[in-house]
């Protein structure tokens, strides 16, 4: 029974890192038929966000309340990487709809211009020019309307810019304080926890890690999130519509090309979620996102493409085999197992090999489905 | 266009090229310093390769991510012989490799057995490849899986075999790979310079017969075949063709060239290890082509060549620098060069080039201004309202 139940538990905790970095995945693949390479340094951001905002938060200013930093890191690391997904869009991907291999070699691209801009940039400078960014962005929507009408637009942008260019640079002189901060280095970086995550909690028998439980939530919530975000509100129908058929909702007024910037923004910010419970565990580095990217496209793809349950379906599925085959767990079972078979099980028994195992098995079922776990409903032409 | 050229200028033509590529391929060990032919060679074997990735992804459209595995399987194939021929040579470790001592490894894993013999070792570097590139693509090609699933299951496997090889100590010496370098054949040492200058040669002579062979294949019926694949697929089947057959037989192809490659790589680079089948290297490869130019054979060559050129140059100056660029290429190559540098020559791109920096003026192609002269009112298209 301890068995069973610390088997799932870890299974759905594998599961749920595993989701939390295929949802930003099954949105931008699912619905917009990019294919994001980039989505692993995304991920990437946030989890050096998460890093930043750790030590902005071990200021002397901010000490007291340091156990709250995380929920703070996921709001920035949303924010971080939706907006890194809103420049690549607007830069390249827009130049390349409807040629899903021209945006997989692009944006494989940026993935190791992004690698090395970690490896080469003081994190302290990109962060002010995140905040540049952010602020340049936000301008022409922050400023209120008695200002905006008063002056020409061309002087407006242009000052907008500029004052997000002092913040910019405000940000990154500030942060160069931290002596953390300052420097590039190619070398992981680890997160601490906050003191009450650390540790785990009894239940019965099982001791569970609280960072573990704090992920599984985290992915709970985000999936509740988009889940309502895509089928409740206003701008999920519109980006539902657009999947459907972007010449009909054009012509109904929906701005197809804000949805566009819209989702792939949401499913890069997605991407920083994820990677705030990446950093919960382990160091970070420039490489992490590489970790995750193909586990996620082979979630997104046996779920079925465009199907959000499928994706949800599928990380389950895939974190439970994780478990049972890495950790042998059929020998802990059935002890007075065939030899023969106990040799198999062994020989499987490792993490790199449960991952050889559970690919073969994902490309063999494949075989069986091609359209995934849940495939979509109707007759499609063929893409 | 030829047609007007007298006859002698035209055998001229033809014969040429390759009269200058065997005084360069004979005068290059002797031009070059010892690290430079190295290097030379090792591209020139990344070019078979690419000519592999050319004829899938230029010609047939199908973008496999997976190329790392037939390299490093033709590599782990010559590297297994050499590795044998040392021990049994030396007789040092019991007739066995070295490594396996490290692990109680006492007996030789069955698989390495046929490694003895050097025929088929020759013939396992292209044929193993080819045929599991051929089972894979199959089973991939049966189930008309396209497109970019085929470019994410070939990734998939990609890793199933990068960890795999990495995960085996016992077996294939793990993350640790195979070394050839300090290993004999002939009496020679691999790693010398002799031997080495011997390989350059075979290397060269490699590239051109694959570059011949997939001339041939790209020139027929089936060459049309494979284009047809990749511009309507649906099309194709309609008109009665079988498209698996076809797409299963050219990913063979472009997998044993990728074997072959493999095998001359390891031979110059000294060492063979699981890195051959890292994910970035296998995606490295389709830029090769992409900047040569898709769907031209020469220009994957080239494009193999320039690439790891530029690459060993700049990372030898500046090596933060070389992913900026690597990364800045393949975006570039994308949006703006989707021919590549061969293709955009081929469409007269130079000449259009010229043409704008000396400010030719742009041919107008309104008919109604052809029509009725430049005077006339004309239908303001929507561009034209500023």
């Amino acid at each position: 029974m301890t068995l069973l139940f610390e088997s799932l538990f870890n299974g759905v905790a594998i599961g749920s890192v595993l989701l939390m970095a295929a949802l930003g995945l099954a949105v931008v693949f699912g619905l917009m038929g990019v294919i994001n390479l980039a989505h692993g340094e995304l991920i990437m951001l946030g989890a050096y966000t998460t890093y930043v905002v750790q030590n902005i938060f071990k200021l002397e200013a901010l000490k007291p309340c340091f156990g709250a930093y995380i929920f703070v890191a996921v709001l920035v690391a949303f924010m971080v990487s939706a907006i890194a997904g809103l420049v690549l869009e607007r830069s390249v991907i827009r130049r390349l709809y409807g040629r899903p291999l021209a945006t997989l070699l692009a944006t494989w691209g940026v993935s190791l211009i992004l690698q090395q801009f970690v490896r080469t940039t003081p994190m302290a400078y990109a962060s002010g020019l995140w905040m540049t960014l952010l602020l340049g962005l936000l301008m022409p929507v922050l400023l209120p309307q008695r200002i905006r009408a008063r002056f020409r637009a061309l002087h407006l942008r242009v000052a907008g810019w500029a004052l997000a260019l002092a913040g910019g640079i405000g940000t990154a002189a500030w942060l160069s304080g931290i002596s953390r901060l300052s420097r590039a280095s190619a070398r992981n970086v680890d997160v601490t926890a906050p003191k009450w995550m650390r540790g785990g909690i009894e239940l019965g028998s099982l001791n569970v890690p609280v960072p573990r439980l704090f992920i599984i939530c985290l992915t709970v919530v985000a999936v509740i999130a988009i889940y309502w975000f895509l089928n409740r509100s206003v701008w999920g129908i519109r980006i539902r519509a657009v999947t459907q058929n972007r010449e009909i909702s054009d012509c109904l007024g929906i701005p197809t090309q804000t949805v566009d910037a819209l989702t792939f923004g949401i499913g890069s910010g997605l991407a920083g979620v994820a990677g705030v419970a990446v950093s919960l565990l382990g160091s970070v580095g420039p490489n992490v996102g590489g970790d995750y990217i193909v586990g996620s496209f082979m979630v997104v793809v046996l779920g079925g493409v465009g199907k959000l349950v499928g994706t949800v379906v599928a990380s389950f599925g895939i974190g439970l085999l994780t478990d049972v085959i890495g950790a042998g767990r059929l020998l802990e079972v059935w002890p007075s197992m065939p030899p023969t078979c106990a040799a198999v099980v062994e020989f499987f028994a490792t993490t790199s090999m449960a991952k050889v195992l559970i690919f073969a098995l994902i490309v063999a079922f494949l075989q069986l489905r091609p359209a995934g776990l849940f495939p979509r409903k109707g007759r499609m032409v063929e893409a | 266009m030829d047609s007007h050229k007298p006859e002698g200028i035209r055998l001229l033509g033809r014969v040429l090229p390759w009269l200058l590529i065997v005084v360069l391929a004979i005068a290059a060990p002797y031009a070059l310093p010892s690290f430079r032919l190295n290097l030379l060679g090792r591209f020139l074997s990344l070019g078979v390769v690419a000519l592999g990735v050319d004829l899938i992804w230029g010609f047939t459209g199908l973008l496999s991510l997976g190329q790392g595995i037939f390299f490093a399987l033709g590599g782990y194939g010559a590297a297994m012989h050499l590795q044998l021929t040392c021990a049994t040579c030396s007789r040092s470790a019991g007739g066995i490799p070295e490594f396996f001592g490290l692990y109680g490894v006492k007996q030789l894993p069955f698989f390495w057995w046929p490694f003895h013999s050097p025929w088929f070792t020759l013939v396992a570097i292209w044929f193993i490849p080819g045929l599991v590139a051929g089972l894979l693509g199959y089973l991939v090609f049966r189930n008309r899986i396209r497109g970019v699933y085929f470019s994410i299951l070939t990734q998939a496997a990609l890793l199933v075999f990068y960890n795999f090889f990495n995960g085996q100590q016992k077996l294939i010496n793990g993350t640790n790979g195979l070394k050839t370098d300090v290993t004999r054949l002939f009496g020679q040492m691999v790693g010398s310079d002799i031997m080495q200058r011997n390989f350059f040669w075979l290397t060269v002579l490699c590239v051109v017969v694959a570059w011949w062979i997939c001339r041939n294949l790209v020139r027929g019926r089936f060459g049309d075949a494979l284009v047809a694949i990749r511009d309507d697929e649906a099309r194709l089947r309609f008109t009665g063709f079988n498209p698996t057959a076809l797409k299963t037989i050219v990913f063979a192809v472009a997998g044993a060239l990728a074997g072959v490659g493999g095998a001359l790589y390891t031979v110059q680079s000294g060492i063979v290890s699981p890195q051959f089948m890292s994910v970035p290297f296998s995606i490295e490869m389709v830029i090769w082509v992409a900047v040569g130019g898709r769907a031209t054979l020469l220009g994957a060559i080239f494009g193999a060549l320039g690439i790891n050129y530029a690459k060993s140059l700049v990372s030898e100056a500046l090596p933060y620098l070389w992913l900026f660029i690597q990364g800045g290429l393949f975006i570039v190559v994308v949006t703006a060069l989707p021919d590549g540098l061969v293709g955009w020559w081929k469409k007269g791109g130079v000449p259009r080039l010229l043409a704008r920096f000396r400010g030719a003026p742009r041919l107008a192609t309104y008919p109604a201004l052809e029509l009725e002269g430049p005077d006339k009112p004309r239908i303001t298209l929507k561009g034209d309202q500023q």
